[in-house]
């Protein structure tokens, strides 16, 4: 058993800090919590965010709050000035990971005798990392795409035509899927790589097999420090691989997938997070060929990220407060489910409804010429999320609580205009905003 | 539940009526057929295909409380036995235009080619709820053409002289009659005794390297020995497992005679019953695929699939010489048990998954790696 941290007094809470496309009010909703579960074991709580419009730096969520902005260099001297003994990395989105991986690189937390709780450095690393990661994939037995890392363009060339076009290119250590991009030829790719390694910190860039129409499957898991292992949702994304989850209509439970399916994902949700080491929770996401079982990992996110603020919404279970507790020692089957107060906390819960999270685009907002096309590049500032007992039910609902002038999925006016199967067989191919009213 | 457009529209109409004087009408699909049985609820979201060919719903009427069901048809690949074995599938919402690579045929053609009623457009969560505070009901389900709907008196009248199917010996009704064999490579033999078991157990048998023989429930100790097994498993099945007096009787000589018994589902209850120990019937079961079970030595916690309306007493287990080694972290009943000095042991859950998650199927592991190694033996 791994020794438990509840000797911790004092913890820092790092929060995302401003809000941009892909770095929302999902993470005030998870902070929030976080502090929630602290302040109720005794743990003094000291908070990072200069986001003022947040709940978390509301009065008596934390005990203190630094309205400071979240880098590296600003949160090694509240270490320095508060000595806290525990550090919380997972509440923050990417940008709280990203100081964590620079702090512990300076050694700032070894110096200051700052634990990290949960989720370790080593661990953040390994899914971060795209040559880790690869190791860690073939040790747990689960297929990855072909792909390899690159430090230049001339890389990304040599690489892709090993691979084969089309290719997308990933950055590493990027929130919101920055920098990254389709490439079908090699011009498209020097484009691509070229604004991409600026892009990147690390001044790395990942070149892989493009899934593009394969089904873009999630896993929400909890693990805990005595290796128990639950998964509170498994979500299904409306739109293929190859646009952002965060700009797909996503569905859960999963719609399209068998029991057999189902299972192959979710046992190999369970070896990665095992393999890689989560404490707390994790996010698994995964390409499933629709024709076949064929399926790989595409990403770990060890951290709390827009997903589990929607699964958490989507199934009641208080993801970020019970992560939390598990950062500091607890074990799942000794905590409580909060909805129903009788039973364990170590449990997968069955919805008997349907829920649907929409995106909420603001292109009419630019002036002139804008990029309307969805990619792997998130566009989408906002969400809504709906819960029905059908799918038409469900999706109804959520468009109408977009509030963008629409009375539902059908019905709308100009929704009569014919149109060609040409044309419609193009807006389905290269989807916009528009593209669930096409 | 259906708009009542919908079930204009529809051509097959359905009702449901339960003993408690419930009735609720909506749109039938599978076969125009009449049936009665134990109502119970399954709330997995993924796996009907298997929950519906799975022997120990044999008897019963089935409500599935996740809302939409057929949404990947069904293929053979899926099925636990040759077809489905509940009298009546009870859903919320039928998919009429499924979808998958996999897909052989539709949920409701496949029903209604194997004579099985179903009723959808029901508010499946109001009747989950009466289920839950009743316990499980009996009940009554008819599919006619359009306008050919009986009496609604007249079913409130027939469902409360329908006889409750666990007064039948159930898994009798459902497992085999005579000895098959499932061949493996190497020449070491399991014996599975057939309550009614799931094509996935046989199936972990024979990946492990072992031949699998499946035998009549009636089948006597001695001609159990006969094949000279390595071991013995009790599988799962339908019913009250008081019922299954020749399987208990024959289990209680396997034991004295040393032979390594594992039990699944009923098997464990079996298992239980053979040394002393007592079953009751649960108010409404467990049904489904997140239940937690915690090792009672370790403090790990499992979430394992279940299927069950029976269970073993906890405290008539004192003089039986077996220990429980798992509990439900949900309601504290016994989900494993093993002898203390014998080479037996048992699960109450479904290790072989399917549908559900596979975590426990370790379970099949450690059980195999111990015969193999020989170390399973009498203390």
């Amino acid at each position: 058993m791994m020794p438990k941290s509840r000797g911790v007094k004092k913890a820092l809470v790092i929060g995302s800090g401003g809000i941009v496309i892909a770095q929302a009010a999902e993470f005030d909703y998870s902070g929030s919590q976080c502090l929630k579960a602290l302040k109720e074991e005794g743990v003094e709580t000291i908070l990072v965010n200069p986001n003022v419009a947040t709940i978390q730096t509301s009065m008596k969520m934390a005990d203190k709050v630094y309205l400071e902005p979240c880098t590296a260099d600003v949160v090694e001297q509240i270490i320095k000035k508060e000595k806290p003994d525990g550090i919380l990395l997972g509440f923050g989105g990417q940008t709280a990971l990203n100081i964590g991986v620079q702090l512990a690189r300076r050694g700032v937390f070894q110096r200051e005798g700052v634990k990290v709780l949960g989720t370790s450095i080593k661990a953040i690393d390994v899914t971060e990392d795209r040559l880790l990661f690869k190791n860690a994939m073939e040790q747990s037995d689960v297929p990855i795409p072909k792909s390899d890392a690159a430090y230049s363009v001339n890389d990304a060339l040599t690489i892709a035509a090993e691979v084969g076009y089309p290719v997308i290119v990933r950055t590493a250590y990027m929130l919101g899927g920055g920098g990254a991009g389709i490439a079908y030829n090699a011009s498209q790719l020097k484009e691509i790589v070229e604004q991409a390694l600026e892009w990147s910190i690390e001044h790395q860039v990942l070149v892989e097999q493009y899934l593009g129409n394969w089904k873009e499957i999630e896993f929400e898991v909890m693990r805990d420090y005595d290796d128990n292992t639950i998964i509170v949702a498994a979500l299904e994304n409306l739109d293929p691989m190859g646009i952002h989850t965060g700009d797909s209509i996503v569905v859960a439970p999963t719609q399209t997938l068998t029991n057999e399916e189902y299972q192959l994902l979710r046992s190999a949700s369970i070896r990665v997070i095992r393999s890689v080491g989560i404490v707390g929770e994790c996010n698994i996401q995964f390409a499933l060929d629709p024709y076949s079982e064929r399926y790989v990992a595409i990403e770990v996110n060890p951290r709390m990220s827009r997903s589990s603020a929607l699964a958490s919404k989507a199934t009641g279970y208080p993801l970020a407060y019970i992560a939390a507790k598990l950062a500091l020692g607890y074990n799942l089957p000794e905590l409580s489910n909060k909805i129903t107060g009788v039973t364990t906390a170590c449990f997968e819960p069955a919805l008997d409804y349907i829920v649907v999270k929409v995106p909420r685009w603001d292109f009419q907002k630019f002036p002139g010429q804008v990029n309307k096309f969805l990619g792997p590049m998130m566009k989408s500032v906002g969400e809504v999320m709906s819960i029905a007992r059908s799918f038409e039910e469900a999706i109804q609902k959520a468009i109408r609580e977009l509030d963008i002038g629409k009375i539902g999925l059908v019905g709308n006016e100009g929704d009569d205009d014919s149109e060609s199967l040409e044309e419609l067989k193009a807006s389905l191919q290269h989807p916009t905003d528009e593209r669930i009213f096409n | 539940m259906a708009s009542k457009e919908r079930i204009r529209e529809a051509e097959k109409e359905a009702i449901l009526v339960l003993e408690d004087g419930t009735a609720v009408k909506g749109i039938g699909f599978g076969s125009l057929n009449k049936t009665h049985g134990e109502v119970v609820f399954n709330t997995g979201m993924v796996g009907y295909t298997e929950a519906l060919t799975d022997p120990s719903y044999h008897g019963q009427i089935l409500i599935q409380t996740y809302p939409l069901i057929g949404n990947y048809g069904v293929s053979r690949r899926a099925f636990e036995s040759d077809a489905p074995k509940v009298r009546g599938y009870v859903i919320h919402e039928l998919c009429r235009n499924p979808s998958h690579w996999s897909m052989e045929l539709t949920l409701d053609e496949w029903l209604e080619q194997s004579g099985i009623p179903g009723i959808e457009g029901v508010d499946t969560r109001m009747l989950t709820k009466k289920i839950r505070v009743n316990g499980t009901l009996l009940g009554l389900l008819v599919v006619r053409e359009k306008g050919d709907l009986p009496n609604l008196e007249e079913l409130k009248r027939e469902v409360q002289q329908i006889p409750d199917p666990n007064q039948r010996t159930l898994a009798y009704e459902v497992a085999t009659t005579h000895v098959k064999k499932y061949d493996a490579t190497s020449d070491r033999t399991v014996v599975v005794v057939d309550c009614g078991v799931k094509s996935s157990i046989i199936k972990n048998i024979v990946e492990r390297g072992f031949t699998a023989i499946q035998v009549p429930p009636t089948t006597s100790a001695a001609a159990i020995l006969g094949m000279e097994p390595e071991a013995v498993i009790l599988s799962n099945g339908p019913g009250d497992p008081k019922r299954c007096r020749e399987v208990i009787e024959t289990t209680s000589v396997l034991i004295q005679e040393r032979i390594p018994v594992l039990g699944i589902c009923l098997g464990s209850q079996i298992i239980g019953l053979s040394l002393t120990g007592d079953t009751y019937k649960l108010k409404f079961g467990h049904r489904g695929q997140n239940h937690p079970c915690l090792d009672v030595q370790t403090g790990r916690c499992y979430i394992t699939s279940q299927n069950h309306g029976y269970v073993l007493d906890e405290r008539t287990l004192e003089e039986s010489g077996l220990r429980v080694t798992l509990t439900n972290a949900n309601d504290g009943t016994v989900e494993g048990i093993e002898h203390k000095t014998l080479p037996v042991r048992a699960v109450q859950f479904h290790p072989e998954a399917s549908p559900g998650p596979f975590d426990q199927n370790v379970y099949f592991d450690q059980f195999f790696a111990d015969l193999l190694k020989n170390s399973w033996r009498a203390v």
